[in-house]
């Protein structure tokens, strides 16, 4: 969102970097760790997103399962999700995952928005929408590697969690960090949260779960929302949650060599054009042509 | 074109009165004209706005439509009335594009054509070769760009496709685009070159000479037609 106090080091559609001698020495990456396997899916989180941002998403139906609402919307922008997985063993497990944006390093969103400024990325990793910029094309949908934007039906625009953009800027933690009764979400710089994962799994690790891990996809150049996984090896029994995410070699195409190359062709072609009116010049007709012309026209009329 | 020289305005009843000496022949028609530059006139307008999507640098180009959003919203319906009107006339056009033997020879001879020596070059019907491979280009291209248009757009269709469809769509849309940018820009300076072709889709009508000069095979067509036409007592 507009209201923001922190640096923006990468912005969409704008080809010359941002503003970038300021080095703020708070400015550190942050990154919300999210613990799958302390989470109890009590959606504490959910609401208090929804308080803190005032959003209102409609009432929906009861599908026969916990996870309310069915997915993730312009006024939903974290999501419990329940997957009931039977594992090799006969045993159920229920993988309860916090789904919402990742705040990739690489964002897919900002590389495939047209409009400059409506996607911004801070110093600190945090990616943000800035809705008065968003000309709603649905582009950054294109690029997500995590299927998180949604376009309101309402304005048209995009939107997505900020990750509390606003509250960091001023020093508070995210308004689901201070809700979870679990301590599954916990938050702080990026280093500190892969240090705490760390405990976590080797933890997890002693209790059985050897394939126990951090989930910051490195094809994305990590991200600032981290899991703890006690199954990093099969991400995609988390409700689809991609193993190895990265930038559709399609978007990266489209938004990345083809932009220059097609103007530099396009701008060549109409050069060629004026180079050759110069240098060869236009193909006339003159008296002579329209004097065959009407020689032409002559014989015609007395051949049939 | 089956009746030239034919048709009901003041330029076209001109173009064929021509008792003795032959005046000017009728190459467009007053409704081919219209529809001509119905389609002109969209792709311009889906050029800027969709190269305004395109690449950050011509963003600017969004401005001209009211802004970013509106340059969105506009952008599809304007493809689509481009669609619409390029069909009525490729279906009118379509006959007299197809490549003949005399087509394929006329392209090996590139390098006289662009150098202006048609005295060198095969005999030239309603249209010559480049001409058509235009004609095919947007064929393809409006093709191309209907149907990856739908696709990516978001309001409407976007979530009736997985999203790979949506992705290598969107890849798809800006490479027709890009064809289809390049080939009218040769199309204009094509137009420009050949001195008399803007005259030909503006008024109507071109001179004998043009005609003998860069599309002989169409004015001997004409010419029998005319002379078979013409009533005995002339």
């Amino acid at each position: 969102m507009a209201l923001q106090s922190l640096d923006i080091i990468r912005r969409s559609a704008t080809t010359l970097p941002s503003p970038e001698i300021r080095e703020p020495t708070g400015g550190q990456d942050v990154a919300k760790l999210i613990d799958t396997t302390k989470c109890i899916g009590c959606k504490a989180c959910q609401v208090a997103c929804m308080e803190w941002n005032d959003l209102r998403d409609e009432i929906g139906t009861n599908v026969g399962q916990y996870q309310n609402p069915h997915d993730l919307s312009d006024s939903s922008w974290t999501l419990m999700r329940f997957a009931e997985v039977e594992n090799p063993k006969g045993d159920l497990e229920w993988l309860i995952r916090k789904d919402g944006c990742m705040h990739c390093a690489d964002p897919g969103c900002l590389k495939a928005c047209p409009s400059p400024g409506a996607i911004v990325q801070y110093s600190n990793g945090i990616v943000d929408f800035h809705e008065e910029n968003c000309i709603g094309c649905g582009y950054c949908v294109t690029g997500c590697p995590f299927d998180i934007p949604r376009i309101s039906k309402k304005d048209h625009k995009a939107y997505k969690c900020t990750l509390c953009s606003d509250r960091v800027a001023v020093g508070l933690e995210p308004a689901c960090i201070k809700s979870c009764p679990t301590g599954a979400l916990v938050f702080g710089t990026k280093d500190d949260m892969k240090q705490h994962a760390a405990e976590r799994i080797e933890d997890l690790k002693s209790r059985g779960f050897e394939n126990a891990g951090l989930y910051d996809p490195a094809g994305v150049g990590g991200t600032h929302v981290m899991y703890v996984l006690h199954h990093a090896d099969q991400a995609p029994l988390y409700s689809g949650l991609p193993q190895d995410p990265h930038i559709s070699p399609n978007v990266r195409l489209w938004k990345g060599v083809s932009k220059p190359a097609a103007l530099a062709v396009m701008a060549f072609t109409a050069l060629a054009g004026f180079f050759h009116y110069i240098r060869v010049g236009p193909d006339e007709t003159d008296a002579s042509d329209e004097a065959a012309a009407q020689e032409m026209a002559r014989k015609q009329e007395k051949a049939p | 074109m089956t009746d030239p020289g034919l048709g009901t305005n003041e330029a076209d009843r001109r173009a064929t009165a021509a008792p003795g000496r032959l005046d000017t022949i009728l190459r467009y028609t007053a409704e081919e004209r219209t529809n001509h530059w119905i389609v002109a006139l969209c792709f311009v307008l889906a050029a800027l706005s969709g190269l305004a999507l395109f690449h950050p640098a011509l963003f600017g180009l969004s401005g001209l439509f009211g802004g970013g959003p509106w340059t969105r919203i506009l952008h599809p319906f304007i493809g689509l009335a481009m669609v619409v009107a390029f069909l009525f006339f490729g279906v009118k056009e379509a006959s007299h594009n197809r490549m003949e033997p005399r087509d394929w020879a006329w392209l090996r001879h590139v390098g006289d054509v662009v150098n202006n020596r048609e005295d060198r070059l095969p005999e030239v019907g309603r249209y010559n070769a480049g001409q058509k491979l235009v004609f095919y280009a947007i064929v393809l291209c409006l093709t191309g760009l209907l149907l990856t248009g739908i696709v990516i757009w978001r309001a409407y269709f976007s979530l009736y496709f997985p999203i790979s469809v949506v992705r290598v769509s969107s890849v798809l849309h800006a490479f027709c685009a890009f064809v289809l940018i390049c080939t009218i820009i040769v199309h204009i300076y094509a137009a420009i070159w050949v001195r008399g072709s803007v005259h030909a889709m503006t008024r109507g009508t071109v001179t004998p000479g043009w005609a003998w000069k860069h599309h002989r095979a169409w004015f001997r067509e004409i010419m029998t037609h005319a002379a078979n036409s013409r009533p005995r007592s002339d």
